[in-house]
């Protein structure tokens, strides 16, 4: 347990991963720091205990993915498939997150500083997810629970085919997906926010939960339809 | 990989030649029959199964003596500007075997091609060319190539292979024949191709990158003042100098991307 630096010129991802993949020994020795990651894959995946792991750097594929516990800070940029899966902890990104960042997510907190990609949050199973920046396109689809609040845009199809989640958007929305609705903001939706912005951490202070809306699922497509068959 | 230089000798081209054979250098018997047919000398810059003719000649001459006389020599390419080589392999020892390293010129265009549509050949390797300075690579499959190859084809237009890459090359280059800009040719492929696709291209002058609306195929760029780099993702670019201090972004889905020489 001596090694709690490792530097990916020298080690291998599975290396790396194994170690992570013990129980924490003690409180206070659990900060391991990542360098070097050039773009790799798989890095800090399937972690199940409260690791503080820190990388330093961009990231390739499925970085954190089925997290359990750990908080996981990446410095640089983060590929496809981010966090998808996590079922608990924290993951940090400081650039932008590429497509399907938080994929079916169960639980945990996933956030992202810059932009996230295609189909962020895509059949997200109760996470939530803080975008500073904007997703992209077919963004929360089919997204069953959990919450995602975008501090930018959404392109287009956002919340297609929702069901149980809920989006906060403070900027445009390209085009809403179907079944996907603005409905009122209540009292526990700014209530929502302001923690989700809270626990985002101190650069999502200046963020004014009165300037985000609600969008959510009209529940259409959860029962047939025959009169409307024409429609589907 | 295509490699554009940027001074070609006036009234010169450069014609990028695959011998088939592995048998032997093929490559002065080659000369000789050429320099027969044509009366004079020629410059020949031969790599393995490459070679680089540069010659003040009709492009379409050479290219109808190829297909009547030398049916086992391929033109892969025809440019003032661009060279290419392709072959089969793994990466790197396609690479050494061409010793790609010591290719100079103002950009490259290269692509790892992972077959799913048509044969493993080096002419179905990337990059695909047409017509003269004008190279694709493609990460992604289409679905409608064989439309898009009839209606070319229509148009007098002839394709070297079945693959579905060619198509899109073949396709854009027409456009760009036509009379478009680069932007405006890729703008008529949105609705003229329909697949998934990351797409790099380069003319003598330029370089473009665009994906399809579902940015299905990854695609990252790297700019600093003084280069641009773009690759399928970031491990393939960690390499480069001053890369930590570099703008780095993925670029949207449908949105076209130029950059001037």
């Amino acid at each position: 347990m001596e090694r709690l630096t490792f530097d990916l010129h020298a080690s291998s991802v599975r290396e790396i991963n194994q170690f992570l993949h013990q129980a924490v020994p003690e409180p206070g020795a659990d900060l391991v720091t990542i360098e070097h990651p050039d773009g790799a894959h798989n890095l800090a995946v399937g972690l199940n205990a409260p690791w503080q792991v820190r990388i330093g750097g961009h990231v390739g594929y499925y970085a954190a993915g089925m997290n359990q516990e750990a908080t996981i800070t990446i410095a640089g940029n983060a590929g496809t498939g981010l966090a998808e899966n996590m079922m608990s902890g924290r993951v940090h990104v400081r650039g932008f997150a590429s497509n399907s960042a938080g994929a079916s997510a169960h639980g945990g907190l996933l956030v992202i500083d810059g932009d996230a990609g295609l189909r962020c949050g895509i059949s997200l199973k109760g996470a939530d997810i803080v975008v500073g920046g904007s997703v992209g396109s077919f963004s929360a689809f089919m997204a069953q629970a959990g919450r995602m609040v975008i501090c930018g845009n959404a392109g287009d199809a956002l919340g297609d085919s929702l069901y149980e989640a809920v989006i906060y958007l403070r900027g445009k929305v390209a085009s809403l997906g179907a079944d996907a609705q603005e409905e009122k903001m209540q009292e526990a939706d700014y209530e929502a926010v302001e923690t989700l912005l809270r626990a985002a951490g101190s650069d999502y202070r200046h963020h004014d939960p009165r300037q985000f809306r609600r969008i959510a699922s009209a529940r259409k497509l959860y029962h047939w339809n025959a009169d409307a068959r024409h429609s589907y | 990989m295509a490699a554009f230089s940027d001074d070609p000798p006036t009234g010169q081209y450069k014609l990028s030649l695959y011998a088939e054979t592995r048998a032997g250098d093929p490559w002065p018997m080659f000369r000789h029959r050429l320099e027969e047919f044509l009366q004079h000398p020629v410059e020949l810059d031969t790599r393995a199964n490459h070679a680089i003719l540069l010659a003040e000649i009709d492009p379409n001459a050479i290219k109808k003596w190829l297909r009547n006389t030398a049916p086992d020599i391929h033109l892969l390419a025809i440019g003032r500007h661009m060279t290419v080589y392709k072959d089969v392999g793994r990466p790197t020892e396609v690479s050494s075997r061409y010793a790609l390293e010591s290719l100079q010129g103002s950009h490259l265009v290269g692509h790892t091609r992972m077959a799913t549509e048509s044969a493993v050949t080096p002419e179905r390797a990337h990059p695909f060319t047409a017509g003269t300075d004008f190279c694709l690579v493609h990460n992604g499959s289409l679905s409608n190539p064989y439309s898009v190859r009839r209606k070319l084809e229509a148009e007098g237009i002839e394709f070297a292979t079945d693959n579905d890459t060619e198509a899109a090359c073949r396709f854009l280059e027409w456009r760009l024949r036509e009379g478009d800009s680069l932007e405006d040719a890729i703008e008529q492929s949105f609705s003229a191709l329909d697949g998934f696709f990351t797409f790099l291209m380069g003319t003598a002058e330029q370089l473009a990158l665009v994906r399809d609306p579902f940015a299905c195929k990854p695609a990252v760029v790297a700019e600093t003042s003084d280069y641009v780099a773009i690759a399928s993702e970031f491990h393939a670019l960690a390499h480069l100098p001053g890369i930590q201090h570099a703008h780095i972004f993925e670029p949207a889905p449908e949105e076209i991307y130029v950059w001037n020489v």
